[in-house]
């Protein structure tokens, strides 16, 4: 049986959770504990931090979110940004963390993949990748290219040629998030998730552009999501994470109940 | 004291919590001297078969394993800490395993995803550790290999077949989910652990 799991998203800048649009206009949407703990009451299947700033106070100021929140939530949470080196990975793992998630370190030296992978095991290794789609001439494939830097650099890297080597290399899961759509409310990018899905086998998890619940839905049908993420949804109090699940369910897609 | 050994690999620190939220005086050991002396004992274990049965080993706590088994001293192996109870895996078939259990560790059905990285229901048969869980009982899975059906064998999931999720014999317990990640279900089979450690213990 494959059941889809609902994800919320929590990025973390200076000890608090914020939320942007397209990666700008932040505003702050409260404690990463105190949500944390919100959300796993309210079923939700697993968590994700990103730190966002990751300068190296902002790094400590992580650890001991990570600590606090493994010390009172008990499902998986990966946690994101500032993990450039197999150490890196090793601190978050220890404060309690279940799985690392690497972006533009990995792009920088795609070793750094394998090395998580050998050091922890797939298991723990998240690949995020941040695609915005190619302008390509009307009829032509899709091309989506790769960013860094929170959005601000792009690479010239083809997102799907990525998520391939990502794979490879042993990522155990992928964090798909459309900057087309991130912050949008429009819904996901479906044909980046459904294209990525097609290529590689291990599991992809939809980001960026929820605005309502049939857009969970569309990402776990239409796109080939394992999980979908979503934060400002949540955040925002708009919708619960039991309200997401029963939406999915009632759409026929196999969840855990909340 | 229940130990949560510690013999350097990934995250550790989950499962030592979860069992400290339950009241239990857990604690990461890595001293073979100090685990020797717990009243319950707990492998988890995350990433390869290899690896793990390898760092084990150089750790010396696999002899605390053995020797604790053969006491009867209540015994909870986690995912690849589970795995590493049977005698082998196809995932590094050079690596032996402790042969706790009988049988050996098998790759996931074909014609689904690997790893199983989600939630699922436990089908349980028979079972000490997993008394009273709700019906359905939902938990967390990430995996690619499981062992192979046997009578020690006490639930399982269905992931493109029937797929092992807990066996245990005398004292010693092991689930391929992880029970420290499965919210207030795992929380539950993990009291049902402390209550036996603290029966023995008593």
């Amino acid at each position: 049986m494959r059941t889809v799991r609902v994800i919320p998203c929590l990025d973390v800048d200076e000890g608090r959770v914020v939320k942007g649009v397209r990666f700008t206009d932040l505003f702050d949407a409260g404690d990463p504990v105190e949500l944390a703990a919100r959300y796993d009451a309210q079923g939700a299947d697993e968590l994700v931090f990103l730190d966002i700033t990751a300068s190296s106070d902002n790094r400590r100021t992580m650890v001991d979110v990570v600590e606090r929140t493994a010390e009172q939530v008990f499902i998986p949470f990966t946690v994101g940004g500032g993990v450039r080196a197999v150490e890196d990975a090793r601190r978050l793992l220890r404060a309690g963390a279940d799985k690392v998630g690497v972006n533009t370190a990995a792009v920088d030296r795609p070793q750094l993949i394998a090395e998580l992978a050998d050091e922890f095991g797939s298991q723990c290794v998240v690949v995020a990748i941040d695609a915005r789609r190619r302008p390509v001439p009307e009829g032509k494939p899709l091309e989506w290219e790769v960013f860094t830097h929170g959005g601000r650099t792009s690479t010239g890297i083809d997102v799907l040629q990525w998520a391939e080597r990502c794979a490879a290399l042993g990522a155990g899961e992928l964090l798909v998030t459309s900057m087309d759509r991130d912050g949008t409310r429009d819904g996901f990018d479906l044909e980046l998730t459904r294209q990525i899905a097609g290529r590689c086998s291990v599991p992809l998890i939809a980001s960026g552009g929820v605005g309502e619940l049939d857009h969970l839905v569309e990402g776990a049908v239409d796109g080939a999501a394992d999980a979908v993420l979503a934060a400002s949804i949540f955040h925002l109090g708009e919708f619960t994470i039991a309200d997401a699940k029963r939406h999915l369910a009632a759409a026929g897609v196999s969840v855990r109940p909340a | 004291m229940i130990a949560v050994l510690d013999y350097g690999i990934g995250n550790l620190r989950s499962a030592e919590k979860a069992l400290q939220r339950l009241g239990a005086d857990a604690r990461l050991v890595d001293d073979p001297d100090v685990a020797a002396t717990a009243d319950g004992i707990v492998l988890p274990g995350v990433g390869s078969f290899g690896p793990c049965a390898s760092a084990l080993e150089s750790s010396g706590l696999d002899r605390v394993v053995i020797d604790a088994v053969s006491r009867g001293i209540p015994f909870l192996g986690i995912c690849v800490g589970f795995q590493l109870l049977y005698e082998g895996s196809e995932e590094d078939p050079s690596a032996a395993g402790l042969g706790v259990l009988a049988g050996a560790v098998r790759r996931l059905p074909d014609g689904v995803k690997h790893p199983q990285m989600q939630w699922n229901v436990l089908d349980v048969t028979r079972s000490q550790l997993l008394a009273g869980v709700p019906d359905p009982a939902w938990v967390y899975f990430v995996h690619s290999y499981a062992p192979e059906r046997t009578e020690d064998t006490t639930a399982t999931c269905d992931y493109g077949g029937p797929v092992v999720a807990s066996a245990e014999r005398g004292a010693v317990w092991g689930t391929q989910f992880h029970p420290e990640k499965s919210g207030a279900v795992g929380l539950g089979i993990l009291s049902n652990f402390v209550a036996a450690v603290e029966a023995t213990g008593a």
